[in-house]
């Protein structure tokens, strides 16, 4: 089911990146508004993502990004990016994709040395994390677009986020 | 994280005063208390965690997402353990009614009706569920 969709997909976000590039005529600012739209999609996607795959709780970092390569980047972009190059301390991962649905049929132009095309995919770990108390820090470290060999994500670990206690008013 | 009571309904209470402020911050504060008291008094590593509590008159069923979706439900004491239901109703309407829906906003108070309606009816065709009479 997935391959059928896939290109509709594509061609999809591709037309939102060339609008966003003509509304703001400035790569910083599309990435930006890349990244704000993908943390939108993000902090409902995880609930889809925890309705359908009945995953539990991650215990640490580890799990959580074998969780994110294995099962939910297989579940949304039917592609298993592996997981390396972690941080001595444990905080910091890389997603290596060997290939980036949202990126078939693209080819950069001059003028957009700038763009992180795929900077939705930043957003929505950052929120779809965000919504289960972790706030992360992602970036693409290599990019096929950019003329890397692969396309990288750097995921780090910023710290817990604590449900706080509501506040009473007696 | 704003604790809101964004949806109660129910059937059969005897109660004059329906789901008031008052009682959802009751009910969120007793909810996190035992939420942390059991994790701290729990001998070996917790699984699920809170299920149920139950008093002579009814039983309370909870059933948490890690997003920190709670979803609590009041039954009378022969029902059984809840959490698949609950679980159900998270996966089939919440997410499917609500987190797709972007007129809904998250965290607020739940305005639609075709939620509603699609949970009253799936809790009337629960098993455990029959009308009392009056």
């Amino acid at each position: 089911p997935l391959k059928h969709n896939s290109e509709l997909f594509t061609l999809t976000y591709g037309a939102l990146v060339t609008q966003l590039c003509k509304d703001y005529e400035n790569d910083e600012e599309v990435n930006k508004q890349l990244d704000k739209m993908g943390y939108n999609i993000g902090v409902r996607l995880i609930e889809d993502f925890l309705a359908r795959s009945s995953v539990g709780r991650c215990h640490d970092f580890r799990e959580t990004a074998d969780v994110i390569a294995k099962v939910a980047f297989k579940m949304y972009l039917g592609i298993t990016p592996s997981v390396t190059n972690w941080s001595p301390a444990g905080d910091e991962f890389s997603l290596i994709l060997e290939s980036n649905p949202l990126v078939d049929f693209v080819e950069l132009p001059d003028n957009h040395s700038n763009l992180v095309y795929s900077s939705l995919l930043c957003g929505v770990l950052r929120g779809a994390l965000e919504m289960v108390q972790m706030a992360v820090d992602v970036r693409f470290a290599q990019d096929t677009l950019r003329g890397d060999n692969v396309t990288e994500i750097r995921m780090k670990f910023i710290k817990r986020i604590e449900e706080n206690l509501p506040v009473g008013d007696e | 994280m704003a604790a809101a009571c964004i949806t109660a309904s129910g059937t059969a209470r005897n109660k004059p005063e329906y789901h008031t402020h008052q009682e959802f911050k009751l009910m969120y504060g007793m909810l996190f208390s035992i939420r942390s008291f059991i994790s701290k008094m729990s001998p070996l590593d917790m699984k699920d965690g809170f299920l149920a509590f139950q008093t002579s008159r009814y039983k309370l069923h909870y059933y948490e997402t890690p997003t920190g979706i709670k979803l609590v439900m009041n039954t009378d004491l022969g029902v059984p353990n809840c959490r698949d239901t609950l679980q159900q109703i998270y996966s089939t309407l919440y997410v499917e009614y609500i987190v797709k829906n972007p007129l809904c906003v998250l965290g607020e108070s739940l305005q639609s009706d075709l939620f509603s309606s699609k949970l009253d009816s799936f809790i009337r065709a629960l098993p455990f569920f029959s009308v009392r009479a009056a």
